[in-house]
């Protein structure tokens, strides 16, 4: 029978059939940051338990880090012992750790890939909801809580029930300036943000085939955010050519056996799926939030939507609630709000690509006298190193934006990097929920190029039209 | 981890939908390293008039009296009401771990998120889901009645409201088996040691480079 690739990834690796129609599924790799492991790592000790298989780990810190004056010790107390106590961690279990001042360290879901440790075919888990990140080489990616985190360190497996399959096929290629930022908050647009509970959503299409292995991080990054808590694309000749050589790839014969083995990580002909979902790629246009859930999207062209229009009484209300706390009129064109804050960064988009595209568009430019602070935070320090050595940490520095160290920052706001109540920032990372970014921040998100169009217009801005003035 | 049987108590409504994790316990306190001492930041942007920061005396900040849980009728309250979508966004166990905290052990809303619905059973907190019109139901029953209490038997499936109505919910039997008794997840899986291992074995073969 045809198989979906998600069947094919989760029959890989089923260990055992409960009674109750749940699985005991076996998990390739662990990845452990130091937000929600230290509580694991105590429970493994007061228990008596050893970790199942030490190899499998990866640890790094990345939420708490701040991203200025690195050479010091950091300076919040708290944030400092939970990135002391994964160091401890990392030590007494001699675990694969790239520590704070390590230029491998980053963004978990940055340094993953980056690195090769995580593969196509794995399963991969993380106390963190974005792993759906990894899903973009093929793989069975999904973040689980703490306790999870627990059981898969002392038995390197979870008890799982199979989701459903969801396809979202993204026929034909995008317009220029159309990122895979766009096109993921296009999909969460028209599916929601529970479209896709209950699935794993497969991305597939012309759309998606085009975008680099970046970019499909990028939407399967996004993919929980439309409730799925894997999103995942097949193998094809680029996520091949991207892992070749990495530091934890496999090499030599196993490499051509790997490489084998991956071909086969797609969906086959005639595979059902539960849910079809169809978007024309061209079709989506840069996409800018609105409200405080993701769903809360419309093109930069658009206005903001009035609820008495949303047709539903629930829906209404919370699209109210969303106005009054972002501080936005129905009705005003997306291009009149005015930004105050400017963040690059997040594991959704501070790759090499995400520089770019950001750079692409501040180069030559500089940031309005309007914006308070507009930030570059790469994904690991690698992405920093490569982006010096490319010269777009100069494009950025010479418009007027800060060039920072690696790690989550502004995304979540852990560190020192946030928002001020009532600030408004165009923001690159992937929640806009209330005071995400800060207690009472206020957050849109965009694309990088959409956020370096708004750090340089001083309001969001169809970055298509800056571009096509050079052109 | 805390069983659950059964439970009667004080009922809140929390009436709005995609309740987000940020909300529910917000990215400061993730900082701590414990899985206690939550509670007080329940909600903590919506409960508090004032900015919360770790390690502040909690019981002299200015309390929000829109927020439901601030309100006299609610106080003690161990059942909340939501709606669609709840438990959305990050994998954060402290969401569950502040519930627990707070004293809340029964969640009835119409959709949860997946991590969140997880991480509730590997806690002994009870997510139960009803259909729409039976949750909207139960939100005019609650805002008519003060003192509203529901009673909830995980044994039987059943909610029992004030006037005798009983309503059935469906939860999945393992976790149901390990919630009635307080079981340890790992324990239970660490039983298939061998099997987990034979899966080893023979992945090893298969794909070798997963081991190298």
């Amino acid at each position: 029978m045809a198989k979906t690739l998600y069947d094919k990834l989760w029959e890989q690796h089923v260990v055992r059939v409960n009674d109750d129609g749940t699985a005991l599924l076996y998990i390739d790799r662990h990845l452990v940051h130091e937000v929600t492991s230290p509580q694991a790592f105590e429970g493994l000790r007061l228990a008596g338990r050893e970790l199942w298989r030490r190899e499998s780990i990866v640890a790094v810190p990345d939420h708490n880090v701040p991203t200025t004056d690195r050479d010091q010790a950091i300076a919040d107390p708290v944030s400092r012992l939970q990135v002391e106590t994964l160091n401890d961690n990392a030590s007494d279990f001699n675990l694969t750790f790239f520590k704070m001042n390590d230029v491998r360290q980053g963004i978990v879901h940055v340094i993953g890939p980056e690195q090769g440790a995580t593969l196509p075919g794995m399963t991969i888990v993380c106390g963190d909801s974005h792993t759906s990140t990894h899903g973009a080489m093929g793989a069975l990616a999904f973040g689980i809580g703490t306790s999870q985190v627990e059981h898969v360190m002392a038995t390197q497996t979870l008890v799982m029930q199979k989701s459903k399959n969801m396809r979202v096929t993204i026929e034909g290629s995008v317009g220029a300036g159309v990122t895979a930022k766009d096109i993921v908050l296009a999909i969460i647009g028209e599916i929601g943000t529970a479209g896709g509970t209950g699935y794993t959503i497969e991305f597939a299409g012309q759309g998606i085939r085009d975008l680099s292995m970046e970019g499909r991080m990028t939407v399967c990054n996004m993919a929980i955010e439309g409730g799925a808590r894997a999103g995942i694309i097949a193998v094809d000749e680029k996520t091949i050519d991207y892992f070749k050589g990495r530091p934890f790839a496999p090499k030599g014969e196993q490499w051509e056996r790997a490489v084998e083995a991956w071909r086969d990580l797609k969906s086959d002909e005639g595979a059902v799926f539960d849910r079809e979902i169809v978007i024309q790629g061209r079709g989506i246009a840069p996409q800018v939030t609105w409200g405080t859930s993701p769903e809360m999207v419309v093109p930069v062209s658009d206005r903001v939507p009035n609820p008495a229009e949303a047709g539903d009484e629930v829906k209404a209300s919370g699209m109210q609630k969303a106005l009054d706390y972002m501080g936005l009129t129905a009705g005003t064109p997306i291009e009149e709000i005015a930004v105050d804050k400017v963040f690059i960064g997040s594991c959704t988009n501070s790759r090499i690509e995400d520089l770019r595209a950001a750079a692409e568009v501040a180069k030559g430019r500089k940031v309005a006298g309007n914006i308070a602070l507009a930030m570059v935070v790469p994904g690991s320090g690698l992405v920093k190193k490569q982006a010096e050595e490319e010269g777009l940490d100069t494009v950025f520095l010479e418009a007027g934006f800060e060039w920072r160290e690696p790690g989550c920052s502004m995304c979540l706001a852990m560190n020192a990097d946030r928002l001020e109540p009532g600030e408004r920032c165009a923001s690159t990372s992937n929640r806009n929920f209330e005071s995400r970014q800060g207690l009472n921040g206020r957050t849109h998100l965009v694309s990088p190029a959409m956020a370096a169009a708004a750090a340089v217009t001083g309001h969001f801005t169809d970055v298509r039209q800056l571009t096509a003035q050079e052109a | 981890m805390q069983a659950f049987t059964q439970l009667s108590g004080i009922v809140a409504p929390l009436d709005r939908p995609n309740v987000d994790t940020d909300a529910i316990i917000p990215k400061q306190y993730l900082k701590s390293i414990k899985r206690t001492g939550f509670g007080p930041n329940l909600f903590d942007d919506w409960r508090y008039l004032d900015a919360g920061e770790p390690g502040q005396d909690h019981s002299q900040r200015a309390l929000n009296p829109e927020f439901v849980l601030n309100q006299s009728r609610y106080q003690d309250t161990q059942i909340l009401l939501g709606r669609d979508n709840f438990g959305c966004g990050s994998s954060r166990e402290h969401a569950v771990w502040a519930f627990m905290d707070y004293g809340i052990r029964v969640i009835i809303a119409p959709s949860f998120a997946d991590i969140f619905f997880n991480n509730s059973f590997n806690n002994g907190l009870l997510p139960i889901v009803l259909d729409e019109a039976t949750v909207d139901g139960l939100f005019d029953e609650v805002e008519a009645q003060p003192g509203y209490q529901l009673t909830v038997d995980l044994e039987a499936k059943c909610i029992t409201t004030p006037s005798g109505r009983e309503i059935a919910f469906d939860v999945d039997e393992y976790r149901r088996y390990r919630l009635l008794n307080g079981l340890d997840d790992i324990g239970l899986t660490l039983q298939h040691a061998d099997a987990i291992k034979a899966y080893e074995a023979q992945r090893q073969k298969t794909a070798p480079w997963l081991f190298s």
